[in-house]
């Protein structure tokens, strides 16, 4: 329903189908590349302002073709006109396109792609949005109707089965893959063109045959019986404008082919061939564990040129810090009387900053805020609390502090811990977003503006001054949400705080004040998560409107719009290097997104349910992430490669964390439950020869017990949230219920 | 869609569809109605799957409807009103037809509005921290989650708690009673309820301070006679905390000076008390209690005093406890309490002392016992006939005394029934399972071998003196009383002594008895207590002096002699024999006793000055007008 809304999105859309057609012509070995061009240019058409394309001046000389024959000369000459299109061109076209044999369907096209050109040449954004869905989606179907003889449906489906089931085993779990997609498609011709009880039939004679993992989509799918229902749902949407991506080796293809094409079983080849991609590797066939583990999202895995991408997922240089830090450091020392100590520190620090990473990006690939003074105040004390760090490992685990939210009966949402561990915020299901001080320091309010004009700005403790005392208070209550508040985010330096809410907005609310700033309107939907990027300034969103937006505090529109899921984003991460943000989606994939140019470098698949939960880990390198089925997965950034999954959570895990030096993954459950993971062997374990990397054949080891640390139960309290404070003891969130 | 056989989804029927468009003034074609019904299903379904995804946001496991309306209002549907409460909403079939409906009840406003208990706003979220998990190992301690009602106390009641907690357990006597005074009657102290029964379960930390456990007995008795307070299952903390006043071998019996006798006599009224007025609560209290005196009993390591605790407790308890408990298990029981009576040697003084407590309490059970079950005997015998005018008398006594034992402004002018009779009427309604009752006159010759005449004594028929019953409120009973009993009259023909007899028997225990039978039996019960009301005529009561005197001895006008043998009086006549004390003052003051010859273990020895200077200290403390 929102998959297209402006102008940005819409190029990024374009630029997702645009490889998909080039791959689309390599792979296709039939004939008939008019038709698998004209039924995807809606798909890629773009708005007025876009450059003129191949596909535009298609759907133009379609349009003409139409008012044409409907002898609407006044408007042919208009259109033709502002388009500048000659009339040769488009009689050329014309002969082609009837050459194709299609002339039946090219009415209907036609038709919908007239629609179409009104509405986007129609001035009101607002307008836009709202009409633009229901013409793309009757253009989607229509491409359905062109479709023959659905009564035999059933036929062409259980003849497919037997003969994948009669092929080799090696290729039978590959050719397997086509079943699912295979049979949405054909269902939902089925209900398209009005048959309803043969689609039941359908449905119920094949559905068994379907992985269980796909269980929740097929109930949707079930409860669509009418060619109506099909508008409008956002599920077909997705299946629709997106091509089920299959991985199959060139010899099971080889197979499958000369099988369809010795039974002219032109159905199941023209559904083949328009809604699915078959991406073809050479090598053996991969076995059925390979392939589930892969599988699982709502459009099928990933192709493997779109993780090809290089990312540097290296972390930036550390800032050098110099006078205070020195200064700092001689007060500290002078306490045990080392003066030497100041140099070895200085050292580490130099080394470090020297030691540049192969992987790690430009300095400056994207700007990056000045450090502030006081920035650097905080840099010191990180400095200082991680020599106090505790090295934390299989046999040395983090002590747990539980942070329970009592008589929440409203409902804890979200929340955020401050880097430092000194803040603590809940968002609420009533609106509110609550902060805590988790210190004996109390939040006070920066006086008013009448007061501050009194005070002398000369004084050195001008900064202790300007709080009003009178508010001291242990929290904080921020109002302003007009719904349930599904995200909150402390910035680095814990002068703000955004929350995101079901009111479509993101507010970022001050801590100096405790007032809101600003309140980013832009999604228009529930934004079910946000997150500052770990160097302030920029932080991203995502919600129920499929995409995820990069902001900057000082912009109220976004800077990059990140369009690709098919399902809501329900939850965001910035790289430790800012350069890259993860989202975690319902489509059950996970997308790693480029902040520079807003490209998608990395698509993982694998999630049998709604991701909840990402994290990076500190070095950059992985990503964990974790989902409503209760798995957490690793992966290897760099390849773009799933390396571990962790099976033990009965539910869906809401927090994921790496400890401070990445030796340990905690990730906390609805299940109760914080378990402690060895990220360390996890990732060690992992053999990522050129291979693997190459083909993305993964084995798995099915070692989730040996990599299990420790499970800690609270008492009926989920786990919201999870963080290591500087020295890797482990604070979790949650509300405590009582039922 | 209809005629599927399989269902997948609930569906609406078509029916349903035509229905409501009637009732919004549509009239819908058959056909139109089938293709309605199809879409409002699909709908649903839509609703609901798009629902699911804020409730998984919100974190929950449970959706809810506010989930359903925010996905309706992000379809651009209009969103369900009314029921957005928090409770689960009952959904009822109607017997009769297949209808099924949302039970919603109606709520009246008025009653809301002068209702009492406002409810609080909700407590206000809080955050709080502790330590899980240490290195990853084991819980530190099982830290539960901090009771709800800690939030739930507003300051003021926070302040109320303290101020009362430390009035109570204070020095300033008369600030105690003002605490204790609104503890019982204050109506918005629910919330500190688990606060006070923690406080009183105290009780086992000052084992060694009388006083102290005297004042946490009195805030028994408030809360259980604070008519706003449901116990609930409190009453079972309650009960453990009196019952060890009454059975533990407290550090304060330690020293014979201190008065834990009284204490324990307080606590085993109190016992009967709560467990009569509220033993419905926790269902096989009595049992419990029963069984838990009846172990301390037969348990010959245990001190006397304890046993003295079981005795006094089972007393209190009625009759009907005694008999079943106490009676089977006296003969084991005596050979022990006499060995100990008859030792004479100089370093066994105390303990026999302490046995002779003892004596005395079972004594007094026993003949109560008696007198119950004589009473029984006779209201049998005597049917139904006076059945209705003793119904109204009875129930106009037992509203009269009741009510008098709540009210604590007015404790000196409480009929003697009070706590007795709530005890019997409790009684009744107790269940007994069934065992073979012993006849009386064979548990009377049992017990007269054990107690011989001293037991007799207290059956003497003597006819009422209308001069020495009390004034007071006793007299309405003690007018009812006047005519002579019959049934006394089995003892009277076995039993030799008539002397002393009037003496011992205390208004008040009487009126327990009285009580207890069913209403109609009222008048004869009112007899035979006129007989044990009687002031007794001062010779004669050698042995009966350690029992009955300590009723009445005033703190003014007794002699100090006497007040030590109250400590030895059972507790039920005791704490009312205290009560009694002003309305009784007249009655002379008793002279000393020659000891009878046949009360072999009489304790005349040098105890007598010891008590006294006891019973004037402890009078102070632990006399507290309640």
């Amino acid at each position: 329903m929102a998959a297209v809304q402006d102008g940005p999105m819409e190029l990024d859309a374009e630029k997702e189908t645009k490889p998909e057609i080039l791959s689309d012509g390599t792979s296709n070995l039939s004939g008939n590349t008019a038709s698998g061009t004209l039924s995807s240019s809606p798909l890629t058409a773009a708005p007025a302002g876009g450059a003129p394309k191949m596909e535009d001046q298609q759907t133009l000389i379609a349009v003409l073709q139409f008012l044409k024959r409907n002898k609407l000369s006044e408007s042919v000459e208009i259109l033709r006109r502002e388009a500048g299109l000659g009339e040769h061109q488009e009689d050329s076209q014309a002969t082609d396109g009837s050459g194709g044999g299609k002339g039946d369907g090219d009415g209907g096209d036609a038709n919908s792609l007239l629609s179409r050109v009104f509405i986007t040449s129609a001035a009101a954004p607002q307008s836009m949005l709202v009409k633009k869905d229901q013409p793309d989606v009757s253009v989607v179907l229509s491409a359905y109707s062109q479709q023959g003889d659905p009564p035999l449906y059933q036929v062409y489906y259980s003849g497919l089965k037997n003969f994948i089931e009669s092929v080799l085993d090696c290729h039978r779990a590959e050719l397997s893959q086509l079943f699912y997609p295979l049979f949405v498609h054909m269902y939902l011709e089925l209900v398209y063109n009005n048959h309803e009880t043969k689609a039941k039939a359908f449905f119920d004679k094949f559905s068994g045959d379907q992985e269980c993992y796909y269980q929740d989509d097929l109930r949707i799918l079930c409860g669509l019986t009418k060619k109506e229902h099909l508008k409008g749902n956002e599920v077909l949407l997705d299946f629709r404008t997106s091509r089920f991506v299959l991985r199959i080796s060139r010899d099971s293809y080889q197979l499958l082919k000369r099988h369809l094409q010795e039974r002219h079983n032109n159905q199941i080849w023209n559904i083949i061939q328009e809604h699915l991609y078959i991406d073809i590797f050479d090598g053996m066939p991969r076995s059925k564990s390979q392939i589930d583990s892969m599988s699982g999202s709502l459009a099928g895995e990933a192709r493997r040129e779109v993780n090809k991408a290089k990312v540097f997922y290296g972390l930036l240089k550390e800032p050098e810090i110099e006078v205070p830090l020195d200064d700092e450091d001689d007060e500290a020392e002078n306490e045990e009387g080392k003066p030497k100590k100041k140099k070895t520190k200085k050292d580490s620090l130099g080394s470090k900053s020297k030691k540049q990473d192969p992987n790690a990006p430009q300095q400056n690939r994207i700007p990056l805020p000045e450090l502030k003074d006081s920035d650097k105040l905080d840099k010191i004390m990180y400095m200082k609390e991680s020599t106090k760090r505790i090295r934390l490992g299989p046999e040395n685990l983090p002590s747990i502090c539980f942070y329970t939210f009592l008589n929440a009966f409203q409902g804890l949402t979200a929340v955020d811990f401050t880097d430092d561990s000194s803040l603590l915020a809940g968002g609420f299901a009533d609106s509110t977003v609550r902060v805590w001080s988790v210190t004996p320091k109390k939040l006070r309010k920066v006086k008013s503006t009448a007061e501050l004009n009194v005070i002398d700005k000369e004084s050195d403790d001008v900064l202790e001054r300007i709080m009003d005392e009178k508010t001291a208070s242990e929290s904080k209550i921020l109002h302003g949400h007009s719904g349930p508040v599904y995200g909150v985010s402390f910035s680095p330096d814990r002068n703000y705080l955004l929350s995101s809410s079901e009111d479509g907005t993101v507010r970022l609310w001050s801590l100096q004040t405790f007032t809101c700033l600003v309140g980013y309107k832009g999604h228009n939907y529930p934004v079910w998560d946000t997150q500052f990027s770990p160097f302030g300034y920029y932080f991203v969103s995502g919600g129920h409107d499929r995409v995820a937006r990069l902001w900057a505090t000082d912009h109220y529109q976004p800077l990059r719009i990140f369009a690709g899921h098919l399902a809501d984003v329900t939850c965001t991460q910035f790289h430790p290097n800012s350069n890259y943000v993860a989202t975690g989606s319902t489509d059950r994939t996970v997308r790693l997104w480029d902040v520079l140019n807003g490209n998608c470098v990395r698509i993982l698949t694998g999630h049998k349910g709604p991701i909840h939960s990402l994290a990076f880990s500190p070095n950059g390198k992985f990503l964990a992430s974790g989902s409503t089925d209760g798995r957490v997965l690793l992966w290897d950034i760099g390849h773009g490669l799933m390396i571990g999954e962790l099976k033990g959570h009965t539910d869906t895990i809401y927090a994921l964390k790496f400890s401070r030096d990445g030796e340990i993954l905690a990730s906390g459950s609805m299940d109760n439950t914080v378990r402690l993971w060895d990220s360390m062997k996890a990732f060690d374990e992992v053999e990522t020869d050129d291979f693997t990397a190459t083909t993305g054949h993964i084995h798995l080891p099915d070692n989730s017990q040996e990599l299990l640390l420790g499970m800690y139960h609270s008492k009926s309290t989920p786990v919201t949230h999870l963080h290591f404070t500087r020295r890797n003891l482990l604070l979790a969130a949650g509300a405590y219920n009582s039922q | 869609m209809t005629e599927r056989e399989e269902r997948r989804f609930a569906e609406v029927p078509r029916e349903s569809i035509k229905l409501m468009a009637e009732s919004s003034g549509v009239e819908l074609s058959e056909e139109v109605a089938a293709l309605l019904a199809e879409d409002v299903c699909y709908r649903l379904r839509e609703a609901t799957q798009n629902s699911s995804q804020f409730m998984r946001h919100a974190k929950r496991r449970k959706l809810s409807v506010e989930d359903l309306n925010r996905a309706l209002r992000w379809s651009n549907t209009e969103t369900i009103c009314g029921y957005g409460a928090q409770d689960a909403l009952p959904f009822r079939p109607l017997k009769e037809g297949e209808l099924f409906f949302v039970e919603d009840r109606e709520i009246n406003l008025v009653e809301l509005a002068l209702a009492t208990n406002i409810p609080k706003g909700c407590a206000e979220t809080m955050v709080r921290v502790h330590v899980s998990y240490l290195d990853g190992k084991g819980n530190l301690e099982p830290q539960g989650t901090v009771p709800t009602a800690v939030q739930s106390l507003s300051e003021d009641l926070l302040k109320y708690y303290q101020q009362i907690t430390r009035a109570i357990l204070g020095e300033d006597p008369h600030l105690m009673k003002v605490a204790l005074l609104d503890l019982q009657s204050n109506s918005k102290i629910a919330a500190l309820l688990p606060y006070f029964v923690y406080v009183i379960s105290g009780v086992k930390s000052v084992s060694h301070d009388l006083d102290q456990l005297n004042r946490l007995l009195h805030m028994v008795k408030s809360l259980v006679q604070n008519p706003y307070l449901y116990l609930g299952s409190y009453v079972r903390s309650l009960v453990s905390s009196v019952m060890y006043c009454i059975l533990e071998p407290l550090a304060a019996s330690i020293n014979p000076l201190n008065d834990h006798w009284t204490l324990r006599d307080y606590a085993a009224l109190l016992l009967s008390h709560i467990f009569w007025t509220h033993g419905d609560l926790v269902s096989g209290l009595y049992h419990q209690i029963l069984l838990s005196l009846q172990k301390v009993l037969s348990d010959p390591v245990r001190p006397l005093c304890s046993h003295y605790g079981a005795v006094v407790g089972l007393h209190a308890l009625g009759w009907k406890a005694v008999e079943r408990v106490l009676y089977p298990h006296l003969p084991a029981y005596w050979a022990n309490l006499q060995a100990v009576l008859d030792d004479y040697s100089v370093s066994n003084a105390q303990v026999k002392a302490d046995g002779h407590k003892v004596y005395g309490a079972i004594l007094v059970a026993v003949e109560r016992l008696l007198k119950m079950k004589a009473l029984s005997l006779t209201l049998a015998a005597e049917g139904s006939g006076a059945g209705l005018p003793g119904t109204t008398t009875g129930a106009v006594g037992f509203r009269e005394n009741s009510p008098g034992l709540s009210p604590p402004s007015e404790p000196l002018s409480e009929p003697p029934l009070g706590i007795a009779s709530h005890l019997q009427a409790g009684g009744a309604g107790c269940p007994w399972e069934e065992w073979t009752p012993v006849s009386l006159p064979a548990m009377y010759c049992e017990l007269y071998s054990f107690f011989g005449d001293s037991l007799a004594v207290r059956f003497s028929t003597g006819p009422p003196l209308g001069g020495a019953t009390p004034p007071g409120p006793c007299q309405p009973l003690e007018g009812r009383k006047e005519p002579a009993s019959s049934a006394p009259n089995l003892e009277n023909t076995r039993k030799m002594p008539q002397l002393t007899a009037s003496m011992n028997i205390s208004p008040r225990q009487d009126g327990s008895p009285r009580m207890e039978p069913q209403p109609p039996s009222l008048a004869a019960t009112e007899t035979r207590k006129t007989c044990s009301v009687e002031v007794p005529p001062g010779p004669g009561l050698g042995t009966t002096d350690i029992f009955p005197k300590a009723r009445f001895p005033l703190p003014q006008a007794g002699p100090p002699a006497f007040s030590f043998i109250i400590g030895g009086r059972q507790m039920g006549r005791r704490c009312q024999g205290r009560r009694f004390q002003t309305s009784f003052t007249p009655t002379p003051p008793l002279t000393t006793h020659p000891p009878r010859a046949y009360a072999h273990k009489l304790p005349v020895i040098g105890r007598v000055s010891k008590p006294v200077r006891r019973w004037t200290c402890s009078h102070y403390s632990l006399h507290l007008p309640l």
